[in-house]
């Protein structure tokens, strides 16, 4: 036992005094945690728009005032032709475009009829689905609020609850698809540039003379990544309730031992990259493109699986980020029990089995 | 008769049909220094390999220690020592933390690792340089220090690999000083090595040849025999044929 | 070296673009209609007939709608109570209920919205149906028409794949150049080098010029796969894209010579580049608009190289603009590559 922890010891001198290893330890979680909360958001906001009214009517100033009191979008430039909206897109100006049509409170009182034209710029396709839906939104209230001002039978009242995520936090999404993505790439990653440095600098060969035993090296190469991870998770989550809100509205208990599962699958996978790869770069090309893509991409992190192509979606079964995020979710914003997750954390430990699996046997093979 | 501390019998390994090690049977004595030579692709390696547990036999008898390879082989670990050719200290770690380190490994209380590392640091005359990284050390003085680390817990037997490569004169024969030491306290040594003069520092020589042991003695009986004038002749010699 | 150049963009193109999508279709519904009657059957079907919903699940119990939620197989419930079309009639006005997991805040934005303009129209049609209007007497209504120009079908791959190509040309003059570079210094080569007559300046030309190369063949490689695989429309002049990119890649092979400068090693190269790539890419608005973004990223993104390219490769391709619509853009990044050049050199003579 002791000469385990001596080693244990050894390997936390070797992170500690490696400065890029450091970095990527503590700077990437805030680092990301920035980015993922405050910088990509879905979410609409100082969006530069213009206006081509050709009436130019109490009406239309008072509907301008409303879109532009929202906070959504900001008033860029008046427009005064059809080609200068041509112009002002090419130029990438604005995102959209709000035309009335002439005569507007006057077709609105006589003919009962008037219309307002929503032109969007998309080439940034997301953004202008939903700005042209918030413009479009902010109208409709406006007609309801200021036109329809009799009150009109056979009202459908529809009371609308936003569960989990009353303020529609983007933040909601991001904190626990952080989590997977920085626990994926310190301990697969870290874990198997740390092993194969220790190829590189040949010390392999010296520890497997030694009475260490092989498992004792693998485990304890592994050890100070389990703690460093550990204390990541904790960071992110403490940081996400503080500086976003984000609950942990069930066991804390439950969340960190699923957590500490999380990283020993992600540890046992780090190891089986080791097996395979002969220098560090290797071992670190393999991680970001095997491992950061895909949880990034398809563990519906950002991006909903429910969408992409069906062979997509049959990869995003075993990108183990994926069932993750779901346990994450689940206990911290939904409040679940166990009984709820324990498909997906039967999944993960299946994961990690199959992956300690295939390392012992790599190992063993290569000692012959 | 002196006690033998390792005994080989009809050694055999191969790779697929490739024949690494053809039948080798050869005995080392307690507390000598074996010199095992050979060219580039002979064996040695991989048969040293072998004795080490680094790795299995295809066949043979091998006893080490007392031990034998195939059962034995954890107690065989804690009774060796072992220098890479490819050097083996920890860089970016201290000399004292590379020595607690490695003797822990081996089972040393940190009383014991304290002693010890007091008595060789003062031998080395690196007492000041303790708290230095192994990486602004000189080459010539890692390998001091690589050895004095693998006999630290003062195991029976101790192996070399080609130990002195791009090492300069003087610090070549410091070395020799100190596996000489060692097997006056009762280490043996075990090594191979490239430099032909330094085979007649040992007590006795094996030259592999393609797999085989083609010869085997003290080096005074060798020239003899192959009517030599040093080593590196009788080498040539015994390859050419 | 070479698979790498031609495999890793068509795995990227692939792999990205179909991932990368942002749409909010099959919005999984929930219905526990307790109240069975003609109406609420009717606001029913109206919900069924919308492309955007995929009405699955039914039941009476609202308990085990909320079962589903939790479980993620529901995305919003529609829940219309008991006596419903009564209270409709006899109150004129009666409540249903909209459940909504919002832990994706946009897709339950979209969903609330789309949900509530549904039951807005056919509220419409329900009192159209039963109040006698007198002809003369009708609701003033502002009609809403929206067109959505350069991708009026919203088809995110067009979106996705500029940007994918931005990575791509990014990640080969710049990383793949430092590496090439910091693998001369560990090798040993480059002070076998500094002892020839070759000038520092045609040495590092000589490095960084076939990587211009390569990354602008790798744009026309990957233009051509847009093409012919996704269709991307090509409205704008390709040579000004083409011009751009290269001012672009002086900046970016820039960089990697300055970030060759920085680092002894090639994993230390590695590490850096792959934290910076990351952080700038997603500042870029490759996913989300810069506009969104905090006044400090906004300003960060001035000196962020990949925002530059996003945007005017999204801009020639898409909206076909033309040289003088990029101007701006053209002239931040030459200056932006004669300062990183004349960093990069001076460091380079100092270091190397």
């Amino acid at each position: 036992m002791k000469r385990f922890w001596g080693f244990v010891i050894k390997e936390f001198y070797h992170i500690f005094r490696d400065k890029r290893t450091m970095l990527i330890l503590f700077g990437m979680p805030i680092a990301q945690i920035l980015l993922f909360g405050y910088v990509i958001t879905n979410e609409i906001r100082n969006i530069k728009i213009a206006v081509y009214d050709k009436s130019k009517d109490e009406i239309t100033r008072k509907i301008m005032q409303k879109i532009l009191s929202s906070g959504y979008f900001i008033f860029e430039k008046e427009i005064h032709s059809e080609d200068e909206i041509k112009k002002t897109f090419k130029r990438g100006i604005v995102k959209e475009v709000i035309v009335f049509d002439e005569d507007f409170s006057r077709k609105l009182e006589r003919n009962k009829t008037a219309s307002i034209h929503l032109i969007a710029d998309a080439s940034d396709a997301n953004t202008a689905n939903l700005i042209v839906n918030y413009t479009n939104a902010i109208i409709r209230d406006f007609q309801s609020k200021e036109i329809s001002k009799q009150i009109m039978p056979f009202q459908i009242i529809p009371e609308v609850r936003m569960l989990y995520n009353e303020n529609l936090k983007g933040a909601f999404m991001f904190v626990p698809g952080t989590m997977a993505l920085i626990l994926m790439l310190i301990s697969a990653m870290m874990t198997s540039i740390s092993i194969t440095r220790e190829k590189e600098f040949n010390t392999m060969e010296t520890l497997l003379v030694s009475p260490l035993k092989p498992i004792q090296i693998i485990i304890g190469k592994v050890t100070p990544y389990i703690a460093l991870s550990f204390v990541n998770a904790i960071t992110i989550i403490v940081l996400g309730s503080l500086v976003f809100d984000v609950p942990v509205k069930g066991s804390l208990v439950l969340l960190l031992a699923e957590t500490i599962l999380f990283i020993t699958m992600a540890l046992s996978l780090g190891i089986m990259i080791s097996t395979v790869a002969k220098t560090q770069q290797v071992a670190m090309f393999i991680s970001m493109f095997a491992l950061m893509l895909p949880t990034m991409l398809l563990s519906g992190f950002i991006f909903p699986i429910e969408n992409m192509p069906v062979v997509l979606q049959v990869i995003s079964n075993i990108v183990p980020p994926r069932w993750f995020i779901i346990i994450v979710k689940n206990i911290m914003l939904k409040g679940t029990g166990f009984n709820y997750i324990w498909k997906e954390t039967l999944i993960i430990a299946g994961l990690t089995c199959i992956f300690i699996f295939i390392s012992v046997k790599r190992f063993k093979t290569r000692l012959e | 008769m002196a006690e033998k501390i390792i005994q080989v019998k009809n050694l055999v390994k191969k790779f697929g049909h490739f024949i690494a090690n053809d039948h080798l049977t050869f005995d080392v004595y307690k507390s000598e220094i074996f010199g095992f030579l050979g060219a580039n692709g002979a064996g040695k390696t991989t048969a040293m390999k072998i004795l080490c547990g680094l790795s299995s036999p295809t066949s043979g008898e091998i006893n080490i220690a007392g031990f034998d390879v195939y059962t034995e082989t954890d107690l065989i670990k804690k009774n060796i020592g072992y220098m890479s050719q490819k050097f083996s200290l920890y860089e970016d770690l201290t000399i004292e933390e590379n020595i607690t380190f490695y003797a822990g490994i081996y089972g040393l209380s940190m009383k014991q690792i304290k002693e010890k590392m007091d008595v060789l640091l003062s031998k080395l005359d690196l007492q000041d340089s303790r708290k230095k990284l192994i990486a602004s050390l000189p080459l010539g003085w890692r390998q001091k220090l690589a050895f004095s680390i693998a006999i630290f817990h003062d195991p029976k037997i101790v192996f070399l690999d080609e130990p002195t490569s791009g090492v300069d004169p003087i610090t070549r024969r410091q070395f020799w000083d100190l596996i000489y030491e060692a097997t006056h306290h009762g280490i043996t040594c075990f090594v191979t090595t490239h430099y032909m003069d330094e085979a007649e520092y040992c007590d006795r020589i094996s030259i592999m040849v393609d797999g085989r042991i083609e010869a085997l003695d003290t080096p005074d009986k060798l020239k003899e025999q192959f009517q030599a004038e040093n080593m590196n002749d009788v080498f040539v010699k015994l390859t050419r044929n | 070296m070479l698979p790498m150049i031609f495999i890793l963009p068509i795995v990227q193109l692939m792999l990205l673009v179909y991932a990368a999508t942002l749409e909010m279709k099959n919005i999984n519904l929930f219905v526990v209609d307790n109240d069975m009657s003609p109406t609420s059957s009717k606001l029913i079907n109206k919900f069924s007939g919308s492309p955007f919903f995929n009405l699955n699940q039914s039941s009476f119990s609202l308990k085990e709608a909320e079962v589903s939620l939790i479980k993620n197989k529901a995305d919003i419930i529609l829940y219309i109570p008991e006596n419903f079309e009564k209270k409709l009639f006899r109150e004129n006005k009666s409540k249903i209920q909209l459940l909504i997991n919002a832990i994706n805040g946009t897709k339950a934005g979209l969903a609330n919205a789309y949900a509530v303009s549904i039951i807005s129209d056919y509220n419409k049609n329900v009192i159209t149906e039963n109040v006698n209007f007198p002809t003369n007497i009708k609701m003033p209504d502002i009609r809403v028409i929206y067109s959505y120009w350069y991708n009026p079908e919203l088809n995110y791959k067009i979106f996705m794949l500029p940007g994918i190509l931005v990575i791509l040309v990014t990640i080969i003059g710049m990383f793949l150049s430092a590496l090439n570079l910091v693998r001369e210094k560990e090798m040993g080569t480059i002070e076998q080098i500094n002892v020839t007559p070759i000038k520092k300046y045609q040495f590092i030309a000589g490095k960084l010029i076939p990587f211009w190369c390569i990354a602008m063949f790798e744009l026309g490689f990957g233009l051509t796969i847009g093409k012919i695989v996704f269709h991307i429309p090509m409205l704008g002049n390709l040579f000004v894209l083409f011009g751009f990119t290269s001012v672009y890649l002086l900046v970016v092979l820039g960089l990697g010579l300055l970030l060759s400068t920085l680092a002894g090693t090639q994993q230390q190269v590695m590490f850096l580049a792959f934290f910076f790539l990351i952080v700038f890419i997603l500042m870029s608005g490759i996913f989300t608009p810069t506009e969104s973004m905090p006044q400090w990223a906004q300003y960060l993104n001035r000196i962020n190289p990949f925002y530059y390219f996003m945007r005017v490769i999204r801009m020639i391709l898409l909206k076909g603009s033309g040289f003088i619509d990029i101007l701006t853009e053209f002239v931040s990044l030459c200056i932006y590559a004669i300062i990183v050049l004349s960093l990069a050199v001076w460091r380079y003579r100092k270091v190397a």
